[in-house]
């Protein structure tokens, strides 16, 4: 087997990897110069069970292409993301298991000490393509080396009917929370109003309640951990979301994540938070009251509030390799050839769409701006904030958005069942239970 | 021919060790502990050590990917801090005492009738099996969409006959959530109790109910003074079982709420689920997991003392 050897990011000045950029500065890209896999090489990969059929088909084609290529032998199992979670834990204690998992947010800051270190190959594919955006950054990088590749998002954003927008007095979707809660006032009065999940909802429901905590400048902890949820800012958004939730239709505490699909595609909600599949489904239905649904319905980003920036929460896609893999330049290079832009390419045509890349170098490809109805969610990680933050990644910040912790403090203010002084209260002696620990 | 003589072999040829291990498996309790030997080995490997592990991991702070260190009682010192652990034990035994006594009550009328002389009575019979062979899933999916605050089907009937002009929010609001996911647990336990009360009931000689009317007993006491105090055992054994599938549900309140609106039908069993696996802290998970067994245990020994009264059934005094 051949050994470990130290990689680097080569800053080639060959005439192939000459780029002139925009200033007239000519920038040599880098190239790859990491080991060749070993010899006899096999590895297993465990990834999310995909929701669309030829997403999984172009990735498999890749995975073939690069067996083709190397020889090395891959298997590729998929496991739904809740499934995911503890079987990447035990794989991390026992020490055994699958060489990559390909799963979500901040799973591998639990067991950091187990991965293989991905640094020179991480850096690589940054400087290769212009730069990781920063919340892509911070979901790969653990005490300043790199343990996870960022695979990209699958972004939500706020699905709404353009006609009941019109009837609501606005030409365009708000930017500010100011404008996006006129503009809810206003779906209520045209008689479709907005709809959002405010019970367990895993993706949805964390995804709008943390952006607005964040818009306002509130956070759970600060940069040392230190719990900060109990503060003004908090209540501000929670004072805020009342107002939302007043404008709201019936039920949404209830709802869980497939809630709004349902309620958006049966014409009784004209806004909520989502992935793009409510607009797939209605756009390829063979029903014509759903493609007039998709015809009628665009996607926006979630609006600025008074904090001044973009604060959006996303589904991040975290892949990581364990260090007992008997193959690690065999991961290693299998990672590389899984996120070079060609193979990139051919599985985001594929996939239509799915996933937002975490490299803004990614974001040319046609099937981003083929529909303009697609565009946004090209930039979620743009304008996206980790969990936890703006603490640190770990088992706490999994436990606090495990426990629907910001979640269930903005149902209680926003149902009056507490006020929002005291649900910022209760949730953050709730949080301090997972950073004391 | 020595060829042809008999195979025996004299016990004087047979080596003094062996000799002392088959009388050894002569004796009725070596030979009766080996033979139960596989099937200690196995509640010992399959029952008693997760059992154990389980309460070792709710003394530790193990994390998922850390083995964790041993705190002692510290998670349950902890968890005695957190509002919503408390609030969820009240939904428990909430959901467990309404959800039992209604399965109990309905069961033991549903059975009553099932009793009686009644045309198609297998048919029926089979009929009221079907929410308890139906998968847990597939009836909660199904009491999701019941529930559903949007396209809730008795919503929409109650609407359509004009009893109400507004959709029911079955599982918007706390109380509401909790009677709805109670009403779907009676459902799917109904048949539970009401064909194994049946059973019992079919064991009732009625020789006793023809002595009792004789003695000018009404259909009050022939239920009270015959068919209860008969029915005893198996009202205890059922109620058991009961009880601990209740105070342990999982699937339906996973599949119908994940514990909301605002943890207000989150039981312990899905906390549990929640803390460990969701939120990745073992130890805490284990923690909540372990402290439904005083809980379980008093099932049990109610139980225990509920077939004690067979004395009681055989004509002597408790």
């Amino acid at each position: 087997m051949l050994g470990i050897t130290r990689r680097r990011v080569l800053q080639s000045g060959g005439a192939a990897g000459l780029m002139l950029l925009p200033g007239g500065a000519a920038r040599a890209a880098p190239a790859w110069s990491g080991p060749a896999p070993e010899a006899g090489a096999s590895i297993r990969v465990l990834r999310w069970k995909q929701f669309i059929q030829a997403e999984f088909d172009a990735f498999v084609a890749n995975t073939k292409k690069f067996s083709d290529q190397t020889g090395v032998k891959v298997r590729v199992d998929a496991e739904s993301w809740d499934d995911i979670r503890p079987k990447s834990a035990v794989a991390a204690n026992v020490g055994a298991g699958p060489d990559i998992i390909m799963g979500t947010l901040d799973d591998p800051f639990k067991f950091p000490d187990k991965l293989l270190d991905l640094t020179d190959l991480a850096e690589y594919l940054g400087a290769a393509s212009g730069g990781w955006y920063p919340v892509a950054r911070k979901y790969g990088v653990h005490d300043k080396k790199w343990i996870s590749l960022p695979q990209g998002a699958t972004g939500g954003c706020l699905n709404y009917r353009i006609s009941t927008m019109r009837a609501a007095g606005f030409d365009e979707f708000p930017k500010d929370t100011a404008g996006y809660l006129k503009l809810c006032q206003g779906l209520k009065k045209a008689g479709k109003p907005p709809g959002f999940a405010l019970g367990h909802a895993t993706g949805d429901a964390n995804g709008w309640t943390q952006w607005c905590l964040w818009a306002f400048g509130g956070k759970t902890v600060d940069n040392n951990n230190n719990v900060v949820i109990d503060s003004p800012e908090t209540v501000a958004a929670l004072e805020y979301a009342k107002q939302l939730y007043q404008t709201y239709i019936d039920g949404v505490l209830s709802w869980l994540d497939p809630s709004n699909n349902k309620a958006f595609l049966a014409d009784q909600i004209s806004l909520t938070f989502n992935g793009i599949s409510i607009y797939t489904v209605a756009k390829n239905s063979p029903d014509p009251a759903l493609n007039a649904i998709a015809a009628d319905m665009d996607h926006a980003n979630m609006p600025i509030g008074p904090i001044g920036r973009p604060t959006e929460q996303q589904n991040i896609l975290s892949t990581y390799a364990y260090a007992y893999t008997k193959y690690p330049n065999a991961v290693r290079e299998y990672l590389r050839f899984m996120w070079e832009k060609p193979q990139i390419d051919y599985w985001e045509t594929q996939s239509n769409g799915y996933i937002a890349p975490p490299l803004p170098a990614w974001n040319d490809n046609p099937v981003w701006t083929a529909d303009p109805k697609v565009t946004p969610f090209r930039d979620v990680l743009k304008f996206a904030l980790d969990d936890g933050y703006s603490g640190g990644l770990g088992s706490a910040s999994a436990a606090v958005m495990g426990d629907f912790v910001v979640v269930d403090m903005f149902a209680e203010a926003c149902t009056g069942n507490k006020s929002p002084k005291d649900a910022a209260h209760d949730a953050a002696e709730r949080v301090k239970r997972y950073y004391s620990a | 021919m020595a060829a042809n003589a008999p195979a025996y072999r004299d016990s004087r040829t047979i080596p003094a060790r062996r000799q002392r291990a088959l009388r050894l498996l002569d004796d009725r309790n070596v030979l009766g502990f080996l033979l139960i030997l596989p099937a200690v080995a196995f509640l010992l490997i399959f029952l008693a050590y997760p059992l154990g592990l389980g309460f070792w991991l709710g003394m530790t702070d193990a994390k998922i990917g850390e083995s964790g260190r041993f705190i002692g009682f510290g998670n349950f010192v902890s968890l005695a801090h957190d509002s919503v652990f408390w609030l969820v034990v009240f939904n428990t035994v909430l959901y467990t005492v309404v959800a039992s006594a209604l399965k109990f009550g309905l069961g033991l009328y549903l059975a009553l009738l099932l009793n009686r002389r009644l045309p198609f009575k297998a048919f029926i019979r089979a009929i009221v099996l079907l929410p308890f062979v139906t998968p847990t899933v597939l009836s909660a999916i199904a009491f999701w969409w019941i529930y559903d605050p949007q396209f809730s089907i008795i919503s929409w009937s109650l609407i359509k006959l004009g009893l109400i002009d507004k959709y029911i929010d079955f599982l918007g609001s706390p109380w509401n959530a909790r009677w709805s996911v109670i009403a779907a647990n009676v459902w799917r336990g109904i048949p539970f109790v009401a064909i194994t009360l049946l059973a019992g009931l079919q064991t009732i000689s009625p020789s006793l109910y023809e002595a009792a009317t004789l003695d000018g007993a009404g259909a009050w006491q022939r239920f009270r003074f015959v068919t209860l105090p008969m029915l005893s055992p198996i009202i205890a054994v059922v109620m058991t079982f009961s009880v601990l599938l209740t105070f342990t549900d999982f699937q339906l309140i996973y599949a119908i709420t994940r514990g909301g609106p605002i943890n207000a039908t989150h039981l312990m069993a899905t906390l549990s689920y929640e803390r460990a696996i969701t939120g990745g802290r073992l130890g805490e998970g284990a923690a909540i997991a372990d402290a439904m067994v005083p809980f379980l245990l008093a099932a049990i020994l109610f139980s225990y003392f509920g077939l004690q009264r067979r004395r009681w059934q055989q004509g002597s005094r408790d």
